[in-house]
């Protein structure tokens, strides 16, 4: 489906039929001091040629010989059909075309998504998808004070360690809501002691979101915190690693009654890292909460002769119906992203998402293995970790990771970018050497010889000090 | 023209209350309402044991084109639901005044039964609108 813009004459002659001055009088109602004016700072727009050299030289900042940073976005492989199939003119589309009549094949890739992502989560139902992970957070939170009719006080607890920009951008969306986010500090073992939740014993809280794995690469344990928060009547909210689901117990498994919302970044599932985006989040949920699951559902259904079709479901309380009142805060989903995920999902199978997740986990455990002897490897969980890990390096992290930067080698995040000490008060290592401490990522990307280049790569520079 | 029952109490958001001689008062919505909603797919009836306020939300009625607040006319404790509309929304839309009952409500300010509108209130309302 193609993107034609409207002509002057085609605006001048809708104008003329509803009687309307200018486009810019249709939207009157808007009070004046709402108005932004214009965006002078943009200027005119630069000519194709300029455009296209602009573009390369950003492109070149993506340029990296090795790369081992994770929190957040992840380098996977990529198959080379994924991209030569969602490029294709009928996938690749401005807008994702909602219209039954016109758009079959689009609205049945994302049907299939969802029943993907459902298999994935071991969830009932999945909407086609919303904006990031981040901001699938936020709607899950308000999606749960919608849903959790047994709880009114619109409190949520939420652990230090999920994802630190996740968090601002909850607090962000709801911070005029009415919502009250209650932050689970950082424990000393670096995952959520059952300990610290027990002076929310019989407390009205509307849910608990987990992070799995957490923000320091470790794993929740995400059964006894699945079943207190619903000993105490609250929902709980999951934040996952799409990759990691192919390995670890499913949100839909957890405790006795598996977790209620299902949220995380797409990104990992076939689309690239490109500078940050753009992604895709996921959310999958309990049947039971389907009708207050925001964004956009695909539904199968029969036409009037019978034949399967494919169409917008559950839309009542979106939007276009509801305004003001509506069931998301960005009801947009992508489409783009979403077909790459699909396509991805189709050709991985779940036994090739497995294999891409053993590799990932085999792979973190060989570098882990490796460093050993040269820093000291923080164990964050008893249960265990995913993919990434922190170690505390004998020199400052920053100093650490720009000097192997220099050598073509990206060895991960310095956590004092996110988090400050005192948010390790309970944390021996973390709060004496925070600035010594890396979170590295490995994915299935790496080779026996990568892993060998970051560790000679790490020796070298902390030989040079 | 609707259905409108002469011994019911209506609300401008066309919901309908019939206040018991024990205190309490079942609502729902009007014949009216139905209508315009058309089929009924879905009602989120409030909990039980809650205490609602009169003239905010009590739950929502949801159509295959509109989902749409329902208002309690009263303030009370709901003391029962009607489960059925769980399996059988349609029923509002067969007998709103009768099976197609949403709540009942334990009135805390039976005084506030004398703000709403009467029958003929809610018909002039209706016509008014027509016009």
């Amino acid at each position: 489906m193609p993107y034609i813009p409207h002509t002057d004459a085609d605006i001048a002659e809708m104008l003329s039929v509803i009687g309307a001055e200018s486009v810019q009088k249709l939207f009157d109602e808007i009070p004046d001091k709402l108005l932004q004016g214009g965006f002078e700072s943009i200027g005119d727009g630069i000519s194709e040629m300029h455009a296209m050299r602009l573009m390369a030289s950003c492109a070149k900042k993506d340029d990296y010989e090795l790369g081992f940073i994770g929190g957040g976005a992840y380098e996977h492989h990529i198959p080379a059909a994924v991209w030569d199939i969602v490029g294709r003119g009928e996938w690749m589309t401005a807008y994702t075309p909602y219209q039954a009549e016109a758009s079959q094949g689009t609205l049945q890739l994302i049907y299939e998504y969802q029943t993907m992502l459902t298999g994935l989560t071991a969830m009932e139902v999945s909407n086609a998808s919303l904006y990031d992970g981040a901001t699938a957070l936020a709607e899950a939170v308000l999606m749960s004070v919608r849903a959790n009719r047994k709880s009114r006080s619109k409190k949520i607890l939420m652990p230090k360690l999920v994802h630190p920009y996740y968090q601002e951008v909850v607090r962000n969306i709801t911070l005029h809501q009415g919502i009250e986010i209650i932050e689970i500090p950082v424990s000393q073992s670096g995952t959520i002691e059952m300990s610290d939740l027990e002076q929310y014993n019989g407390v009205d809280i509307t849910a608990l979101v987990v992070s799995m794995p957490n923000f320091l690469g470790g794993l929740e344990d995400v059964n006894a915190l699945t079943d207190w928060a619903h000993q105490n009547k609250q929902l709980v909210i999951a934040v996952t690693n799409p990759i990691s689901l192919a390995m670890l117990t499913p949100p839909g498994e957890w405790g006795a009654e598996g977790a209620d919302i299902v949220v995380g970044e797409g990104q990992p599932l076939g689309v690239p890292m490109s500078s940050g985006g753009p992604y895709f989040g996921f959310m999958a949920a309990k049947q039971a909460f389907v009708r207050q699951m925001p964004g956009r559902i695909i539904g199968k259904t029969v036409d009037q002769n019978g034949r399967r079709g494919f169409t917008l479901t559950l839309q009542a309380r979106e939007q276009h119906i509801r305004r003001s009142k509506a069931t998301s805060n960005i009801c947009t989903n992508q489409g783009l992203a979403v077909s790459a995920a699909t396509v991805y999902m189709s050709l991985m199978g779940p036994a090739g998402l497995r294999s891409v997740a053993e590799a990932c986990y085999n792979n973190a455990g060989a570098l882990i293995s490796a460093l050993s002897d040269q820093v000291d490897v923080l164990k964050i969980s008893a249960n265990g970790r995913f993919h990434e890990f922190v170690f505390l390096a004998p020199i400052p992290a920053k100093t650490l990771l720009q000097k192997m930067g220099e050598r073509g080698i990206q060895g991960g995040l310095a956590l004092s970018e996110f988090y400050s000490k005192d948010d390790f008060s309970r944390h021996k290592a973390l709060n004496e050497r925070l600035d010594q401490a890396v979170m590295v990522c490995v994915t299935e990307t790496k080779t026996a010889d990568d892993l060998q280049k970051y560790v000679q790569t790490l020796e070298e520079v902390l030989n040079e000090q | 023209m609707s259905h409108i029952p002469s011994e019911l109490k209506y609300l401008s958001s066309h919901e309908w209350l019939r206040v018991e001689s024990d205190g309490t008062a079942y609502m729902g919505i009007t014949d009216h309402a139905q209508a315009a909603l058309g089929d009924l797919v879905f009602v989120e009836t409030p909990e039980m044991g809650a205490a609602l306020v009169a003239g905010e939300e009590a739950g929502v009625v949801e159509s295959v084109k509109a989902a749409s607040d329902l208002y309690s006319p009263v303030s009370g404790e709901v003391v029962e639901i009607n489960e059925a509309l769980a399996d059988a929304p349609e029923t509002i839309n067969n007998d709103p005044y009768g099976d197609g009952w949403v709540c009942r409500i334990k009135l805390t300010e039976p005084s506030e039964i004398e703000t709403l509108m009467s029958a003929e209130d809610y018909t002039a309302q209706l016509e008014s609108e027509e016009a």
